[in-house]
């Protein structure tokens, strides 16, 4: 394009910008960043560290002294910083992208506000062992959130500790472990039945603690089968560890069977309420009569992914489980908050102290910003959104939504591209790196793949319907080139950070490297 | 290599396409060769993933017309008599090509995956275009243009397993009765499944492993006498068993060690009656299917399944291998209906260490 | 009222938006959406839940009235460790986990999130450095289930069932370790004397046979430094076990690194590099060893590996190893991996690359000094004792009150000055703890008030 000359008079034609095209002309930032090692001028630094005012200590013996100075780059402090900003650059955080391909993560806005909160000294310098009468504020906050928590799941108690979801889901089977000890049934009932929707980490988390697992299929509807769970169940079942709605969206009417069917056994029931997005308000883990449940609050309750954390989790139990929560629990005498640590039968502590403080604050400060009307507002346009990108996405040649035909989803739907593989070849995975050339993410299922090329979206209440359009056109536009130039999408990405990765030297001992030392032994012979 | 006659069964409703006369009956109902054009697609799915390879192949129909098609310029190794083509042909030009290739595509069934098994065995990497009508072997890429893409990895990656050759009798099949079996293994490419996407949360569970199946087998067997039915999973447990079992049939091993090879109904049934107490039998859904009992393992007699027991027949799968299933139950044919209808409902199928599914079974 | 007000957060709650959306999937309400969700499991009326504050300078207020009862450590002189410690955050670290690009990024792949991949794989590479060790992990939660799961790698590297603990260890982090590796092992404290190992002791419980882990801190839970910790290696070693070390990784620019006197596993929490306490709520665990196999085999954490592209220069990354599965036969499950604490590790990897090998000398030194300085002061104290002072402390020393107020009494006494004295650990023992940020005054303030209370 030629700009206008700049002789002669201008028309308002010359002034006049053409509409945007239906799709972003993306790149996504491309640095070419060296490694840090890379960087860095010896004797330069990036920050100044107190020097001793008192004289040094020489007590460490000999053989506890470090002989040779860590090999850590020597930068100045423009130059750390210049790195990790142009790394930055170099993602998509959900503040910069319409995030509704990381299907069953949630990932909605984290308000910015709520972080103002947590990096106040107030917060994040506080130590976990000052007195309590220094830190009543932030036991308020805590004392309040579990509160809540405990009305929005029904629950009578809910722990906070859990580091994130999976951890919530070990504190879960260590209390049911607690549970079944207190009683003397821990030898008979050795066996967690979970379904091959449900998060892995339930699987993981009930071998981790010494279960046995027993794993239930999708009936013919999609649907955790019944009949398998009722001949599952016996003497030996400690608990029953699901989801509803599963990865598919559709949510299970008969959930109070299963659980009548488990509690009928003597086992008991854990609700995996990783992502309880679809449901805030609608309806609650006790009415299906579930012992226990969990909260990501890093789904759910809005506090920053963080890129995989720190994340935060709750667990909450029913009455006859509360003897067992982590220690300690934050109460309330009515004038001052305490921390009780004289539990006898708590399982004991899931992890330092009390839980990961800063979360907590963020999701105590979303739910007060939402209120009662405001959660389920967040449930009902989730759900909306996630009805109106299905049909968007089911517009698209060669996607299908597999089992329950023609019925509603919840928050999310695990979609299939099984007919445009068999069309043209091109696989799931492959779609997903050719939709991040339009700046997206793209998530395709937990293994095993039980719906084939499966792919999950899940468009929380964050997105507006601009945004869902967009994302479908995206996919629209990658299964047009799937079918018209298939090469396009196999080789891509084209606009990204970086090209396609070569992978199969992960895999072998003689050329992985985790680390920069061991790339320069074992590739550079150094 | 192209059995031009593969597939012209199925579109006019013939249960197979094996032999001359079917072959003619299809014709006459209107079959149309396909083949030779699903062949084209495969290779152009290899060339444009590594570029055009040197192609051997058989003549006209066979192989040379695909390869055409596809804009190759074929070196022609073998060409058959003349006329229609014959399972002869298929084992004559497979045995010519393998001299000098290092992957054998070829275009067709589980008949022709059978003609290719006698031909040239594990002598050579082989990898089946899927055209027929029955397709039981895991030998074939899901579609023509996944062959291609698996062919094109055979390019970077010399990685190769063992897998099924199934076949169904097609003559007991159009009268009414299903009878399959194992016929051997085939040396195919090893497609580790793409696992790119890898998430956070994604615990560290392989659904592909059979180490951990392995590992409950021995928890549970002990030293009794363990009973192992024939397919791939089974091959593998025993392998991370430490034991080298043949490539087909039911084996036998007792205390964890190898015992007997590839017994028949009637040696089965007495080694069975020596241990009464202490055997038990382990069977994996071979093919496509889902079969657990009846298709390639028809050894494991409905006697030695009654004196066995329910409780000791235990189903091997990964969870990858049951979730392919997308939901279908696993089959029982043991020839015994009242047998079939015994061992029907939820059974425990062990797909790791301390890991089990409850997954129905019923009788085909 | 409330039907007019879209929430900000919530951008299709706009009444017209609602309803085109609706039409365009043929619903009549979002009523249509809950049908599967049976009359009975459905909520009755809403939450009991406080009224919502929907602007957000009004939200602030609320929080700062919360904020305003806490008293923070910047308010206040600390002396408190124990696990979680006052270190200077540089503003450049902040600055970076605070972008949004991290913050609000997740599990995208090594494309769209080439620079989370890059920023973790440097975070092990600068760990690695420090601890002299090849294999890092992405950090697990923290320090507590990195111990937990070291330990759990060494019984499945050594099928063994017994684990030695052969320091003094924080009880929460005892009590947690133990009921994380239960299913498998049988966990035998040998009791600490002089705040050191009783190696004889430890010697006749490794002689017992059927040991997995030697397990030891350095600095253990009183801040001694063991000069016991390398003859420790050598007794698991001729025992078969291996020798899992939790370390302070800020000690190590002046303590040797535990893999340089026989550690086989390295664990422990990066919160002392560069992440705010909160509470208790900063962290992030780490988890080291050398590259072979039989150990890279045994973690759950995810480990990121650096892969050329197809383009020449160019950094593409990974996860290595990720179907990690034992063929032995004594599988077991590999524990778990989940979202743990990613942005705490780049966090430490901005530190580590700020302070440079200098940086992490002195300010190792400092720390040293200023405790060696606190122990020497507070002993000279009336009614004070250091019990083994003599032994190499960093940061964390434990305190004796002879006289006759008890340590709750001398903390109150210390709170009316705006002074936090270190927590209890009996009621005449209390954990004190100085780090680079406290001056020689502080130290002689400390004191001088102790000298006061303890009149």
């Amino acid at each position: 394009m030629s700009a206008p000359a700049n002789t002669g008079p201008v028309s308002i034609e010359d002034a006049r910008i053409a509409p945007k095209p239906a799709l972003r002309r993306f790149h996504q930032a491309r640095w070419d960043e060296p490694l840090i090692f890379e960087l860095g001028t010896p004797g330069t630094r990036g920050v100044g560290v107190p020097a001793p005012e008192v004289p040094l200590d020489d007590s460490l013996p000999e053989s506890l002294r470090r002989k040779e100075a860590p090999g850590l780059p020597e930068m100045s402090q423009l130059h750390v910083l210049r790195h990790y900003l142009r790394l930055s650059q170099e993602n998509l955080g959900v503040d910069m992208n319409i995030d509704v391909g990381q299907g069953t993560c949630t990932m909605k806005y984290s308000p910015k506000v709520n972080d103002r909160f947590v990096r106040d000294h107030r917060i994040s310098e506080l130590h976990p062992l000052q007195d309590e009468s220094t830190v009543q504020g932030v036991l308020e906050v805590m004392h309040h959130l579990e509160k809540m928590l405990a009305e929005i799941s029904g629950m009578d108690r809910v722990s906070l500790q859990p580091g994130a979801g999976s951890a919530a889901i070990y504190t879960n089977i260590a209390m049911i472990r607690a549970y079944f000890a207190s009683r003397g049934e821990l030898e008979q009932r050795d066996e967690v039945i979970t379904t091959i929707f449900s998060h892995p980490s339930n699987a993981a988390c009930a071998k981790t603690a010494g279960f046995k697992v027993i794993t239930l299929y999708p009936d013919a509807d999609g649907y955790p089968d019944i009949e398998a769970l009722k001949a599952a169940v016996g003497p030996r079942t400690a608990a029953l560890m699901i989801t509803n709605p599963e990865d598919t969206g559709i949510f299970n009417s008969r959930i109070a069977e299963f659980v009548d069917i488990v509690h009928e056994a003597g086992g008991l029931c854990a609700y995996d309420q990783a992502n309880a997005n679809g449901i805030l308000g609608i309806t609650r883990a006790r009415a299906a009569g579930f012992d226990m449940c969990h909260f990501n609050l890093h789904k759910t309750f809005s506090t920053p992914h963080a890129c995989g954390g720190p994340a935060a989790g709750a667990s909450g139990v029913s009455e006859k489980l509360v003897p067992f929560l982590p220690r300690p629990t934050v109460e309330f005498d009515g004038t001052r908050y305490h921390l009780d640590d004289d539990r006898p039968e708590s399982v004991g502590k899931m992890r330092p102290f009390y839980g990961v403080v800063p979360n907590l604050v963020r999701a105590y400060a979303w739910i007060m910003s939402l209120g009662a009307e405001g959660l389920r507002e967040v449930a009902e346009i989730a759900v909306l959104n996630n009805n109106y990108l299905m049909k968007r996405i089911l517009e698209i040649r060669g996607v299908s939504a597999p089992y329950a035909e023609g019925k509603r989803r919840i928050e999310q739907v695990r979609y299939s591209w099984e007919e445009l593989g068999k069309d043209t070849g091109v696989h799931s995975e492959e779609i997903g790196v050719r939709a991040a050339d339009f700046g997206t993410h793209y998530w395709t299922s937990h293994h095993p793949y039980v719906v084939p090329e499966p792919m999950t979206l899940e468009p929380t209440e964050s997105y507006s319907r601009q945004d869902l359009d967009e994302y479908a056109a995206i996919l629209a536009e990658v299964a047009r080139e799937a079918y018209e130039d298939p090469e396009t999408v196999r080789t891509a990405p084209h606009n990204s950070t970086i090209h396609q990765v070569r992978q199969a030297t992960l895999d072998d001992p003689k050329t992985w490297a985790v680390t920069w030392r061991a790339y320069r032994r074992k590739i550079l012979g150094q | 290599m192209v059995n031009p006659v593969a597939g012209l069964g199925g579109r006019v409703g013939l249960k197979g396409s094996d032999g001359p006369d079917v072959q003619a009956r299809a014709r006459e109902l209107g079959a149309v060769p396909r083949a030779s054009e699903r062949a084209t697609a495969a290779l152009e799915e290899l060339m444009a993933r590594v570029g055009a390879p040197v192609v051997l192949t058989a003549a006209g129909p066979m192989g040379e017309d695909a390869a055409r098609a596809a804009g190759l310029e074929p070196d022609v190794r073998y060409v058959p008599d003349g006329g229609r083509t014959t399972a002869a042909d298929t084992v004559a030009a497979a045995k010519a090509l393998a001299l000098d290739v290092d992957l054998l595509l070829f275009a067709g069934g589980d008949g022709t995956a059978r003609d290719v098994l006698d031909a040239v065995g594990t002598s050579v990497p082989v990898l089946g275009v899927p055209t027929g009508v029955k397709m039981h072997s895991a030998v074939f890429g899901v579609g023509p243009r996944a062959a291609g893409e698996v062919a094109a990895r055979v390019a970077t990656t010399r990685a190769f397993t063992e897998a099924e050759v199934m076949d169904l009798d097609e003559e007991a099949v159009r009268s009414g009765r299903v009878s399959a079996r194992l016929y051997g293994h085939l040396l195919v490419p090893d497609v580790p499944v793409r696992v790119q996407q890898r998430k956070v949360g994604s615990s560290a569970a392989d659904p592909y492993a059979v180490g951990g199946i392995a590992a409950e087998l021995t928890e549970r067997v002990g030293d009794g006498q363990l009973v192992l039915g024939p397919g791939g999973t089974t091959r593998a447990i025993a392998a991370a068993l430490g034991v080298d079992v043949p490539v087909m049939g039911v084996n036998v091993l007792r205390a964890g060690r190898f015992f007997a090879a590839d017994v028949n109904a009637a040696e089965l049934a007495r080694l069975v009656a020596d241990h009464p107490d202490g055997t038990w039998i382990a069977v994996t859904p071979i093919g496509g299917q889902g079969f657990l009992l009846g298709r390639g393992n028809q050894q494991i007699a409905p006697e030695v399944l009654r004196a066995v027991g329910p409780d000791r027949l235990l189903g091997v799968a990964t969870e990858a291998k049951l979730a392919a299933l997308g939901g279908r139950p696993l089959l029982l044919d043991t020839g015994d209906p009242d047998l079939d209808r015994a061992l029907a409902g939820y059974r425990t199928v062990i797909t790791g260490r301390g890991r089990t599914a409850r997954y129905p079974v019923q009788g085909a | 009222m409330t039907g007019s007000f879209a929430h900000p957060y919530i951008p299709n709650a706009a009444p017209d938006v609602k309803r085109a959306m609706l039409d365009a999937v043929g619903a009549e309400s979002v009523e249509d959406f809950y049908v599967d969700v049976p009359a009975d499991l459905r909520l009755q009326g809403p939450l009991d839940l406080p009224a919502p504050m929907r602007s957000e300078a009004g939200l602030v207020r609320h929080m700062s009235g919360l904020l305003g009862r806490n008293t923070s450590t910047r308010d206040a002189l600390s002396f408190l460790g124990g696990g979680v410690y006052q270190h200077h955050v540089p503003a450049v670290v902040d600055e970076v986990v605070d972008r949004s690009e991290f913050l609000t990024a997740y599990a995208g792949e090594p494309y769209e999130d080439h620079g989370r991949f890059q920023a973790l794989w440097e975070y092990q590479s600068l760990m690695g450095e420090l601890l002299d060790m090849d294999v890092v992990n992405v950090p697990t939660y923290d320090g507590f289930q990195a111990s937990g799961t070291a330990l759990r790698m060494a019984g499945r590297v050594t099928g063994a069932r017994r684990v030695i603990v052969a320091s003094a260890v924080a009880a929460d982090k005892l009590s947690k370790v133990v009921d994380y590796v239960r299913p498998d092992h049988d966990v035998v404290v040998v009791p600490v004397v002089d705040g050191r190992a009783d190696v004889a002791a430890v010697r006749a419980a490794v002689a017992e046979g059927d040991v997995a882990a030697v397990y030891a801190e350095a600095p253990n839970f009183l801040g001694v430094v063991d000069p016991a910790l390398p003859e420790l290696a050598e007794l698991a070693h001729e025992a078969g076990a291996l020798y899992v070390v939790n370390c302070n990784p800020i000690s190590l620019g002046v303590v040797a690194p535990p893999a340089s006197y026989g550690a086989d596993i390295v664990c422990g929490d990066v919160q002392p590099l560069g992440v705010h306490m909160s509470f208790g709520g900063g962290n992030a665990g780490f988890i080291a060893t050398r590259d072979e196999e039989h150990l890279v085999a045994e973690f759950p954490s995810r480990l990121f590996g650096v892969v050329p592209t197809t383009v020449e220069g160019e950094y593409g990354f990974g996860d290595v190893a990720y179907e990690r599965t034992s063929f032995a036969i004594r599988e077991e499950g590999k524990e778990w991996v989940g979202t743990a604490a990613a942005l705490n590790g780049i966090a430490a990897g901005v530190y580590l690359a700020l302070m440079g090998p200098h940086g992490m000398r002195e300010v190792g030194e400092t720390i040293m000094a200023n405790t060696r300085y606190a122990i020497t002061r507070l002993s000279a104290v009336p009614g004070v004792e250091v019990p083994n002072a003599d032994a190499p402390h960093f940061a964390d020393f434990a305190v004796r009150f002879t006289g006759s107020r008890t340590v709750a009494e001398i903390n109150e006494a210390l709170r009316e000055q705006d002074v936090f004295g270190g927590h209890a650990l009996s009621e005449r023992d209390a954990l004190y703890c100085v780090t680079e940020v406290h001056t020689k005054d502080d130290i002689d303030r400390l004191a001088a008030l102790l000298e006061e209370i303890c009149k």
